[in-house]
């Protein structure tokens, strides 16, 4: 289910110039024991210029919720067209959410960076928590959010 | 069909609106505790760009300054690398308390929302406010239906404790409960997306300066926007020059340039925006405390109801009996049709289709809803008990049945005999009964007996009824109806006093002494419990098992049980009672009768009675320790021999528990009933009236009658009606 969702989100979100080669990438997110309620995360990709690029993972069902998602509903204008196809369920605090997508090859070492934007109901937005840049080298590494986010790692 | 309408949504949904409402109950104290809790209220001048000065200087990195409906300020800073928030003092700029919410608050959010059930839970709980949207309009319509019209909305209540209780708080909560329910299930049209969505903030602007660095104590947009109208201010990222501050007000949202200071880009709030919000906070109470209190305060309404309710449901269950041989309609000799509301005339049917089966008789029993006289073709007789709601409406179960009637081509070949089932202190007693009549009578329907009635269920009423209609039948008939088998108490009888023997009434004021109660008992409600003067003593006499009536000349406070007895002759359980020496008991129960009692206030009370009817009002003497003004005026034979009470009416008037007392004797030098002791002091009683008095009537039937009518020639210049003053509740009977 997940990887026929992934695939369209290779079709359609991002659809990047030079598409040759696409490979399986795990994207593993652990939340922190915040204690509120569940998390909407809005995973997607800016360019070396830090300009939106398209969205990987909506996780978070509601759409009125979105503009919480600060960075990414002022990137996106919070067109739902971005996430078709590539929304699931809000994760709640202490969970872990794994989905696996096919990426293309051209994504790795080319500037590219992975942005994941928090909102919990009752407590304060967190843009662009956790900021990673995309490289093969930093597959495996976890990364640390500034609040609701223990750690964000991808897996090749 | 509004029965309906309330009772299924009532019953299905009682567990889960009891939750709802507990829960709601508990939240809507939050906001009062954050008023109360939250610093005081910047002045009314501060502007947004000086707080934020503020709170710059105590937190440098700031990243979002939100202000709720309270007035609460929060701000949430970022600083070595932590992220931090707390509710800022708007007079310092300093945090004051932690701005997380409490854990406990918010498991009861989330209880009340979707009783931790996610989406599906959420669902749920619009369900059960639909339910509860349900209950309180139809509700409201069936109020107004048996108050006798929406103006009457309001009328003092009479009947069973639970059916009071239920209308008396739905009265008071219902305006609470609309809203809460109507602005409950906006708000999950609003969660699931069913309503249009605002076109929400304005786009990111295009282009930004790229400059940096302005202080946002200098920003004129800042400046002009009072504190009071923030909602929330965000700080653009730290570094990035692209990005701008994003302002949220009550009047809609923008972006404003972090090196100029521009007003990039703005957006007005939509009417869908505004419209949500409102209804937001009109269920939260979230910056409207004393409206958040006043609704958790009729949400309390709500578990109350519920358990009412069910008692109401289930009462009217019991009275509606499982017929073991109810002939078809086609085959039976007598069709009983009843036409019942509350489910109490169901028992009485039962008893007479017990009674005329034992006899032998084949009998159809139905709702008065199901008349269909052509399939009766082996009738001999139709039998119609009716019960009147509201103000001569049909009850539930007899809708349609005179519009059916009114298009037969002919009235059916069967007589017809009709019983109404009412309460004599309405001021429309079995109106429905009588309607019933008199369509009969315009069809030219045929009568089997003349239209008889039953007061306030009374078996004796009841059984006399029977004797008439066995009359008519060629049969005896006696029908032993108990509407519910009473549990007795033994009392025994500490002292007698004697009256009338001399003018032929032999009557007796009889006093028992009140069985201790065990505590078991007083905590299950079991034992003769407690009592007013005016409620009802119910007599198991040897030998029978219809229990006999007598008003209560005392309360339980007194100590003591006190009734007055008149010998009836070849009366079964008067002549028991005629009979009973101190240190007798007798077998007896106690039947509340809150529709006979002074209403509540200090407005004068006319007291009026004869014979033993003196009994309830002499009790409401002995209880006035405030000297209300009471002024009683009683009927009796002769001064010297049934003057029941004389020497304690002469000390009660005294001590002031009697404003005055005027006697009328039959058989003494005047030969003067109580009607005309009232005539003669008509002027009096009709002033006493006109200043908010209420009247009380207790004794025979037939002096009840005459009093009304007395006071209708009284109350006539000024315009007024014994129904009137009924319909105020001013004008109460007791009678027998």
């Amino acid at each position: 289910m997940k990887s026929a969702l992934a695939l369209l989100a290779v079709t359609t979100a991002l659809t990047l110039p030079g598409v040759a080669l696409a490979r399986p990438v795990t994207l593993t997110t652990t939340l922190n024991n915040y204690g509120g309620d569940g998390a909407y995360l809005a995973f997607y990709v800016t360019d070396a210029q830090g300009a939106y690029v398209g969205s990987l993972w909506m996780a978070g069902g509601k759409s009125k919720y979105y503009e919480h998602l600060n960075d990414w509903h002022r990137a996106t204008g919070g067109n739902t067209a971005e996430i078709n196809g590539i929304t699931g369920a809000s994760v709640g605090a202490g969970r872990e959410l794994s989905i696996t997508l096919d990426l293309t090859d051209a994504l790795f070492d080319a500037g590219y960076t992975l942005h994941v934007d928090a909102a919990v109901e009752d407590m304060r937005d967190s843009p662009s928590e956790v900021v990673v840049p995309l490289t093969a080298e930093g597959a495996g590494q976890a990364h640390r959010g500034r609040r609701y986010i223990a750690a964000v790692s991808y897996d090749m | 069909m509004i029965r309906s309408l309330h009772r299924w949504p009532g019953l299905l949904a009682a567990a889960l609106l009891v939750v709802l409402a507990l829960s709601g109950a508990a939240l809507s104290v939050l906001p009062a505790v954050e008023a109360a809790r939250a610093p005081a209220a910047a002045g009314p001048g501060l502007s947004v760009a000086e707080l934020t000065g503020r709170i710059m200087a105590a937190y440098p990195g700031v990243e979002q300054i939100r202000r709720a409906p309270s007035g609460r300020i929060t701000a949430y800073w970022f600083e070595g690398g932590r992220p931090g928030a707390a509710v800022i003092d708007p007079r310092s700029g300093q945090g004051v308390a932690s701005a997380d919410t409490p854990a406990f608050e918010h498991w009861l959010t989330k209880l009340h929302r979707s009783l931790f059930l996610g989406d599906g839970g959420r669902i749920a709980v619009a369900a059960g406010a639909a339910a509860m949207l349900a209950l309180a309009l139809s509700g409201l319509a069936l109020v107004a239906r048996r108050a006798g019209g929406w103006r009457r909305i309001f009328a003092p209540l009479k009947g069973p404790l639970p059916g009071r209780l239920h209308v008396e708080i739905a009265r008071l909560c219902v305006f609470g409960l609309t809203l809460s329910s109507a602005t409950a299930l906006w708000m999950s049209a609003s969660t699931f997306g069913l309503l249009p969505e605002g076109a929400g903030a304005p786009g990111f602007p295009s282009a930004v300066s790229g400059q940096t660095g302005r202080a946002p104590a200098s920003i004129g947009v800042l400046r002009d926007t009072p504190v009071s109208a923030l909602r929330e201010l965000t700080f653009p990222y730290p570094g990035d020059a692209t990005d701008a501050f994003t302002l949220k007000t009550g009047a809609g949202a923008g972006y404003i340039d972090q090196g100029t200071g521009a007003l990039l880009a703005w957006r007005d709030l939509g009417a869908w925006e505004r419209a949500t919000e409102t209804v937001y906070r009109l269920h939260t109470g979230e910056g409207a405390a004393l409206l958040g209190l006043i609704l958790g305060l009729m949400a309390l309404g709500v578990p109350v109801m519920a358990g009412t309710g069910a008692v109401i449901w289930v009462a009217g269950r019991r009275g509606r009996p499982r017929l073991r041989s109810n002939a078809a309609p086609g085959q039976a000799d007598t069709i009983v049709l009843v036409g019942s509301e509350g489910g109490s005339s169901w028992g009485f049917a039962a008893t007479l289709h017990a009674a005329l089966t034992a006899a032998g008789q084949r009998v159809h029993m139905a709702p008065m809803s199901g008349f269909a006289p052509a399939r009766y073709a082996r009738a001999a007789r139709i039998v119609v008990l009716a019960a009147t709601y509201g103000e001569g409406a049909a009850p539930a179960s007899a809708r349609g049945f005179l519009d059916r009637l009114a298009a037969l081509p002919e009235a059916p070949r069967a007589p017809l005999a009709v019983l109404g089932f009412g309460d004599r202190s309405f001021p429309a007693f079995c109106a429905f009964a009588d309607e019933i009549r008199r369509a009969a009578e315009a069809k030219g329907w045929a009568q089997l007996l003349l239209i008889d009635r039953v007061d306030r269920q009374s078996p004796q009423d009841f059984a006399r009824w029977g004797r008439a209609l066995g009359a008519a039948m060629g049969m005896p008939l006696e029908l032993n109806h108990q509407p519910q088998v009473p549990k007795t108490e033994g009392l025994t009888l500490v002292s007698r006093r004697d009256y009338g023997a001399e003018v032929q009434a032999p009557t007796a004021i009889l006093r028992f002494a009140l069985p201790r109660r065990t505590l078991w008992q007083r905590i299950t409600g079991r034992g003769l419990g407690r009592f007013a003067a005016g409620d009802l003593l119910g007599i198991l006499p040897e030998g029978s098992a219809v229990p006999r009536f007598y008003s209560l000349a005392s309360a339980s406070c007194d100590g003591f049980a006190e009734i007055c007895v008149r010998k009836h002759p070849g009366g079964l359980c008067s002549g028991q009672l005629m009979e009973l020496r101190p240190g007798q008991g007798v077998r007896a129960f106690l039947r509340r009768n809150p529709g006979f009692r002074p209403a509540r206030g200090a407005a004068p009370v006319i007291l009026v009675g004869a014979g033993t009817g003196i009994g309830p009002l002499a009790g409401f003497a002995r209880a006035n320790r405030r000297g209300r003004p009471l002024h009683l005026y009683f009927g009796a034979r002769h001064p010297d021999s049934d003057l029941l009470y004389g020497r304690e009416l002469a000390e009660w008037q005294a001590g002031g528990r009697l404003a005055s007392v005027t006697a009328a004797f039959s058989r003494a030098a005047e030969r003067a009933h109580v009607q005309d002791a009232l005539r003669r002091d008509g002027a009096r009683v009709a002033r006493l009236i006109a200043g908010g008095a209420q009247v009380m009537v207790c004794g025979g039937r037939e002096m009840a009658a005459g009093v009304a009518e007395a006071l209708a020639d009284i109350l006539a210049p000024a315009g007024l009606t014994p129904a009137m003053l009924k319909a105020e509740g001013r004008y109460a009977e007791d009678v027998y």
